[in-house]
């Protein structure tokens, strides 16, 4: 039709196969305005139309607490390494439940937002993104919960200040947290979306693997061979090391860190990578 | 002129059914052939995009082998049937899926007007929706920012903007919406008409703002069935058949193909009974005919009589029945009705005489409805059959085309 272009001068090329590292997290920077949105929206629109409100942030974890308080420690009679069951239980709770929501609420975004993927093109890896900054607000709202019961209990005597240097990877410990949630999340939406059968196991999943994570007991309650299973869960170093940072109680274990962290990039590192794939054709079998 | 757009043996390929257990299997098998280096087993057993036929294979081409190029400036036409691969290629273009094979190559941004209203969340205000819809459309903050007071102007919705938009009235809603998408700025605009709901004065503004965008140099696609708008507004087309480039070129002489090609065929007569189409709970067509006497084709000379023969199930009905004919360009030619009669249950032959000197030369589709009570519609076919009107021999030196819809012979008055 016309004189040949230079094929410099093309700002897009769209076809079939990208490369396995062809990630663009640039795009993704020039999407920051978006993810801002996402973000403000998930929050705004959550609470429309609710009396309470954000007070749903408070209540969640401390009637679960209450009732945990209630099973776990006066009626199955479990260890809390001497901490007052209200703050061993609400520490590992605000955690967990970072986890547990970064997780189960990036693990069905192909299917939740096929409406939108469906008609126009930006990122996808902004949406998964923004759900892990919302609940890192939320999560940030929660600890300021247990901080001050933390302080009550202060006040009136009944723990001393126990916090010691650990507390200075308290902002590790949630950045490894988000990583892992956000790696298996994607992973997960990834792979659901053809196939939905995960999305069922997930569902109970999350449950079951909170039992096998230290949140209602301690660590060193364990033992035998049950101890070193319950190591090679990267979640229990996490909380573990977040417990010994603030009661001063049981083992720090920075080994047990480190391999949280390997183990935590090579999955968003394997997520990106199988999400990125997924996303160019997701909308024809979804 | 630089190319904008250049699209190159381009291919998708879609599975039928649904996705099961079945699926899974073949995706083990392709894997299997592609670790060996070999080819995809399912392309080969694809089969073309024909939605009458019955397919033999459980793999369709949506699009096949497509290749053209775009211009900047340039305003392009998409025709074709419903399931041409229009929309297919449209998705491609905007990154919503990916080809099976081939390649597209884009220079500048691409925004498209089906996208309106994407994203849009009914628990947040205008205002809100306005930054989130432009943020998702790939506009920066400040950008919006700019933009904001010329976007609420345009949608006429100021009172409403810190309103939740649930709360808006639809129209509202389209209207906010497409102002949004419409202060994009893209190099290159998808318009879709056949996605876009909305009011004629919608359709209108859409329309509006594609001559707006071409008329600043830049690129735009256009998709429509409305054959009036694709000759004003596109001086080249594409048409597409079954996934297929069909012909390319000067919008006139393909639109012109294109619609000569939907007559299926060119008949005088069709017998409905084994046609579901023809059949309501009240009532069935049985044939519909066109009595010409002795003669082998119709000119614009003869009169004929278009006969429909249709079953009454319903007891002493009042019923009318209404003749609609239409032209190639789908003009409606006229509509005339029968003077309202109460029926018994029995079979009714209805005969309209159209009389000679009054049709031009074209091909004119039927479209018959049986109405009870002067509201009630009982039966509409809209495409009942096509027969074409043949021009006669004239007797003077210019043969080109008879200009007008009708070509009725009125008496003059010459002093």
């Amino acid at each position: 039709m016309v004189e040949k272009n230079i094929n410099s001068n093309w700002t897009e090329v769209i076809s079939p196969k990208k490369g396995i590292f062809d990630v663009r997290l640039h795009e993704i920077w020039k999407y920051r305005d978006l993810i801002a949105l996402f973000v403000r929206r998930d929050f705004v629109s959550i609470y429309k139309q609710t009396i309470l409100g954000p007070l749903w942030i408070f209540i969640q974890p401390l009637f679960t607490t209450i009732t945990f308080v209630f099973i776990f420690s006066r009626i199955a009679k479990l260890s809390t390494d001497g901490i007052p069951p209200v703050l061993f239980y609400l520490s590992g709770i605000t955690m967990w439940t970072y986890f547990a929501d970064s997780f189960s609420k990036t693990s069905n975004i192909f299917v939740n937002n096929a409406n939108i993927f469906g008609k126009v093109y930006f990122p996808r890896l902004t949406t998964p993104i923004s759900i892990i900054i919302s609940n890192l607000i939320k999560f940030g709202i929660q600890i300021a919960l247990f901080i001050s019961i933390y302080i009550y209990y202060v006040i009136t005597g009944k723990v001393e200040v126990l916090v010691n240097y650990y507390i200075f990877l308290l902002p590790i410990l949630i950045i490894l947290m988000a990583i892992l949630g956000l790696g298996l999340g994607i992973i997960f939406s990834s792979l659901t979306t053809k196939y939905r059968d995960l999305g069922f196991l997930l569902a109970f999943g999350i449950q079951l693997l909170m039992y096998a994570t230290p949140v209602i007991y301690p660590l060193s309650s364990i033992e035998g061979k049950f101890r070193k299973y319950l190591e090679l869960n990267p979640l229990s170093s996490i909380i573990e090391n977040f417990r010994y940072a603030i009661f001063s109680q049981g083992q720090p274990d920075l080994g047990g860190l480190v391999y949280c962290a390997v183990f935590s990039v090579v999955v968003l590192f394997l997520g990106i990578i199988i999400f990125n794939q997924v996303e160019k054709s997701f909308m024809d079998t979804v | 002129m630089s190319v904008v757009i250049e699209v190159e043996n381009l291919y998708k390929q879609y599975r039928l059914g649904t996705v099961s257990t079945g699926t899974f299997s073949h995706d083990l098998n392709r894997w299997w052939h592609r670790i060996r280096g070999k080819q995809d087993p399912y392309e080969i057993v694809t089969s073309v995009n024909a939605r009458e036929e019955k397919g033999t294979s459980e793999y369709v081409w949506a699009l096949e082998d497509i290749n053209f190029k775009v211009n900047q400036g340039e305003v392009l036409g998409i025709i074709g049937r419903n399931g041409a691969g229009k929309s297919t290629l449209l998705k491609l273009l905007s990154k919503v899926t990916s080809p099976t094979k081939g390649n597209i190559r884009v220079n500048g941004r691409i925004a498209s007007l089906l996208e309106v209203g994407t994203g849009f969340h009914p628990e947040l205000t205008g205002r809100e929706n306005i930054f989130l819809n432009g943020a998702i459309l790939g506009m920066s903050k400040t950008e919006i920012k700019s933009k904001f007071d010329e976007i609420v102007d345009f949608s006429g919705v100021e009172k409403y903007i810190d309103t939740p938009v649930k709360r808006y009235s639809s129209g509202m809603y389209v209207r906010l919406a497409f102002g949004v998408a419409a202060h994009l700025e893209p190099e290159i605009l998808i318009v879709d008409e056949v996605l876009a709901v909305g009011d004629a004065e919608f359709q209108k503004k859409c329309l509006g703002k594609m001559k707006d965008v071409s008329g600043q140099g830049r690129t735009v696609l256009f998709v429509s069935h409305n054959m009036v708008a694709m000759k004003t507004l596109c001086k080249s087309s594409i048409w597409l058949k079954n996934g297929k480039i069909q012909d390319i070129g000067n919008t006139n002489d393909i639109v012109d193909k294109y619609l000569f090609a939907q007559i299926t065929k060119d008949a005088y007569e069709v017998d409905c009974t084994a046609d579901p189409k023809y059949s309501s709970e009240f009532t069935k067509i049985k044939k519909v005919s066109i009595e010409k006497g002795n003669l082998q084709k119709l000119d614009i000379l003869t009169p004929f009589k278009i006969r429909i023969l249709f079953e009454n199930i319903l007891d002493k009905a009042s019923l009318h029945i209404s003749l609609l004919l239409y032209n190639k360009n789908d003009v409606c030619i006229f509509n005339t009705v029968s003077e309202p009669r109460i029926f018994e249950k029995k079979t009714i032959q209805a005969d309209c005489l159209i009389p000679g000197n009054f049709l031009n030369d074209d091909y004119y589709r039927i479209r018959i409805l049986i109405i009870k009570d002067r509201t009630t519609g009982l039966i509409d076919v809209e495409d009942v059959f096509t027969f074409q009107v043949n021009d006669i021999e004239r007797n003077s030196n210019w043969y080109g085309k008879w200009h007008g819809v009708v070509r009725p012979k009125l008496n003059w008055e010459i002093n």
